[in-house]
């Protein structure tokens, strides 16, 4: 291990389409993570799939709301979060991407209660580069490249990373927002996850081209595509994309080719559409188990440490669970916070009347 | 004092805020070396430089949505959409994002961002370009809407939009462009939003518009003075913010209220303004509320659309109605 060229944290990395295969086993040549870093990383995969089991619990329960878990793609969410610096970037989420927008800074009590409806405790922190989420799917890109250009024409040290799927692309804000970016060389990086759904229609149909970074070329910049599931492939990639964006050369799309391993949200059931043969294939590529079985492999692994870290994470994110079901609820009154700074008279009369005074 | 037309008053908005303020630029299409299609933004880029007056690829749902995140990165851009009409475009950038983002945000972030458009009809373009479709914004809560009737406002409501920051829709009345100049002063002013202007005192009725409709309203009272009746013109000047008390005040003066727009007649302005004094001002009316507006038809092809505006008669017409009431 020691003569081959580790990937770290301070270090530029190249593009690797993928560094670990599903067995465990590094491909030839590949650079791997520096131990700690790995182990870093799979601590954070391990939360958001201990986190996401969690939570639909509870929505089963009614005790949470309905939700979209990362399950399957966690190297995606991981890989691409740890490779921007949460002090200058700016992240740019759609909303599958939860614990990626906890690792850049978003505590995981704040955006937990965002879906027990409280509304003033779901507000972002200040200083926390993290956009809100988008459900008007790839709305957020056009406005990620106006941050990104922004950060550039404010003299900003700073990278953008926005996120979307195989189905956004469709879109013609994918479009627009990825033309715009090449034409200002906004230092900006679209991550797309190819999970190979869009609630129950396949990327078979989404699109006739065969890979997504290839459109890339169309809007004049870089498009690489990355075994979605390989935490370290997904770092390199994406952080290669990054260094370049902060050094002048623009933007970047990273295709990440993963796999839906859930339902799209807690209201969807892909047993009506989804091949069970599909899954149980992607779950022999689950990017979670492959940097398990190597760092097992080299004697960093093994049950007893996986039995402690799950019970280590699985406490951490009930702590950021049971702050999020303590805090506050909304006041009626709070249908009115935060539409304008000075609201319309009639909104100040409207206001009133809610409050049982006269209209 | 400097008499300038509304072309001339934008630019000088622009001009005062841009020198005034490193942040605010301009983007759009076509509006640097041309200076915009009706040449609002002329000789921007040359005082300013192409990094802050913009040539914008076309595509109006990205010049907004940019514009969305430009402001988050500490910039204040004023963003033109070439005609009114084409902001079908980019419709779900103004209400469903821009509008709701401070909301969405809980109040973290907002978007001090304004979106310039010209519209309306009367100078003969072609489809699309003169669609009147503010009322449209009206259902987008979060989004301040503007119609400048004149130059003076265009200036005062402009720089107003500018320092706002809230997202604001500033329609321009193309056909009022070049029409006729006013006094215009150097430097930066503001006029406040919420705030309606009588432009004509009258005792026998009240004509109540906003952008183009407010010249048509005063020859429409020149017209009707001719035949004894006292009308006054009321310009809204912004519709969100609505000025409700000086609207129903106006009105209970006169007791009588004809709604002037270039919209379709149907659930446009119009119909909000109507509602609004019957629920306020009902026992002082004297007459119903009249409305006058477009037809209810897609604007047609420029040599009609005489025929679909409202005309000088169609206002006197409905003003003689309410007389008789």
């Amino acid at each position: 291990m020691s003569a081959r060229a580790v990937v770290s944290k301070n270090r530029p990395v190249a593009m690797q389409r993928q560094v670990l295969q599903p067995d465990g086993k590094l491909v030839d040549g590949a650079q791997p993570m520096e131990e700690e870093f790995l182990l870093e990383a799979l601590r954070w995969m391990m939360k958001s799939r201990l986190y996401d089991h969690r939570v639909i619990g509870l929505q089963r329960q009614g005790q949470f709301g309905v939700y979209s878990p990362g399950m399957g793609q966690e190297a995606s969410i991981v890989g691409s979060a740890m490779a921007v610096d949460p002090a200058r970037d700016w992240m740019v989420p759609q909303y599958r991407e939860l614990m990626a927008s906890v690792h850049h800074g978003l505590p995981l009590e704040v955006i937990s209660s965002q879906y027990l409806g409280k509304i003033g405790p779901a507000r972002i922190p200040e200083g926390v580069k993290v956009l809100p989420t988008q459900v008007a799917i790839a709305a957020q890109l056009p406005q990620a490249t106006g941050l990104a250009w922004g950060l550039k024409l404010r003299g900003e040290d700073s990278v953008v990373i926005a996120y979307i799927g195989d189905g956004g692309s469709s879109e013609g804000d994918f479009h627009e927002g990825l033309n715009l970016a090449g034409v200002t060389k906004a230092p900006i990086v679209f991550f797309l996850s190819n999970n190979q759904w869009a609630i129950s229609t396949s990327r078979r149909v989404q699109t006739a081209t065969r890979s997504f970074a290839l459109r890339a070329a169309g809007y004049g910049f870089d498009g690489v595509e990355v075994d979605g599931n390989d935490v370290m492939a997904v770092y390199a990639a994406t952080r290669a994309a990054v260094d370049k964006a902060r050094k002048g050369g623009g933007p970047s799309l990273v295709e990440a080719t993963t796999y839906r391993m859930s339902f799209h949200n807690t209201t969807d059931n892909p047993s009506r559409y989804q091949d069970p043969k599909d899954y149980e294939e992607a779950k022999t590529r689950d990017p979670i188990e492959r940097v398990q079985k190597y760092l097992a492999s080299i004697g960093l692994w093994d049950g007893k440490k996986d039995e402690a870290w799950t019970e280590e994470l699985r406490e951490e994110n009930d702590r950021a669970l049971k702050l999020a079901a303590e805090a506050q609820p909304p006041n009626p009154d709070d249908v009115f916070a935060n539409v304008y700074q000075d609201p319309p008279l009639r909104i100040v009369r409207q206001r009133s009347e809610l409050a049982g005074g006269q209209r | 004092m400097p008499q300038r037309n509304i072309v001339e008053a934008i630019n000088s908005a622009l001009t005062d805020e841009m020198q005034a303020d490193q942040r605010v630029m301009v983007l759009g299409l076509d509006v640097g070396k041309l200076g915009g299609v009706f040449r609002t933004t002329s000789g921007l880029i040359e005082k300013f430089g192409s990094e802050r007056v913009v040539d914008t690829p076309l595509a109006e749902a990205s010049i907004v949505g940019a514009s969305l995140g430009l402001a988050l990165a500490g910039m204040v851009p004023v963003a033109e959409i070439q005609f009114l009409g084409f902001t079908a475009q980019a419709f779900h950038q103004i209400g469903p994002q821009l509008g709701k983002y401070r909301q969405r945000s809980r109040g973290r972030y907002h978007c001090q961002v304004t979106i310039r458009a010209p519209f309306g009809g009367g100078i003969r373009s072609p489809e699309f370009h003169s669609d009147a479709v503010e009322a449209q914004f009206v259902q987008a809560p979060g989004i301040k809407i503007v119609m400048p009737s004149n130059p003076y406002d265009a200036k005062g409501l402009l720089i107003e939009a500018i320092r706002d920051p809230d997202p604001v829709l500033f329609c321009e009345p193309d056909r009022l462009y070049r029409s006729g100049k006013a006094e215009v002063p150097d430097g930066a002013y503001t006029v406040p939003f919420g705030k309606a202007s009588l432009v004509r005192e009258g005792d026998n009725v009240t004509l109540v518009a906003w952008s183009a409709a407010v010249e048509l309203c005063l020859r429409a009272a020149d017209a009707l003075a001719a035949d004894g009746i006292s009308a006054a013109v009321l310009d809204l000047r912004t519709l969100v913010p609505l000025d409700v008390e000086t609207l129903c005040t106006q009105v209970a003066k006169t007791g009588r209220c004809v709604v002037v727009h270039e919209a379709p007649l149907s659930a446009g302005f119009g119909a909000e303004v109507s509602a609004t004094l019957m629920e306020e001002i009902f026992y002082d009316l004297d007459a119903p509320v009249m409305r006058v507006g477009a037809f209810d038809v897609p604007f047609p092809a420029a040599s009609l659309e005489d025929h679909y505006l409202p005309s000088l008669d169609r206002v006197v017409k409905a003003v003689k109605r309410t007389m008789e009431s």
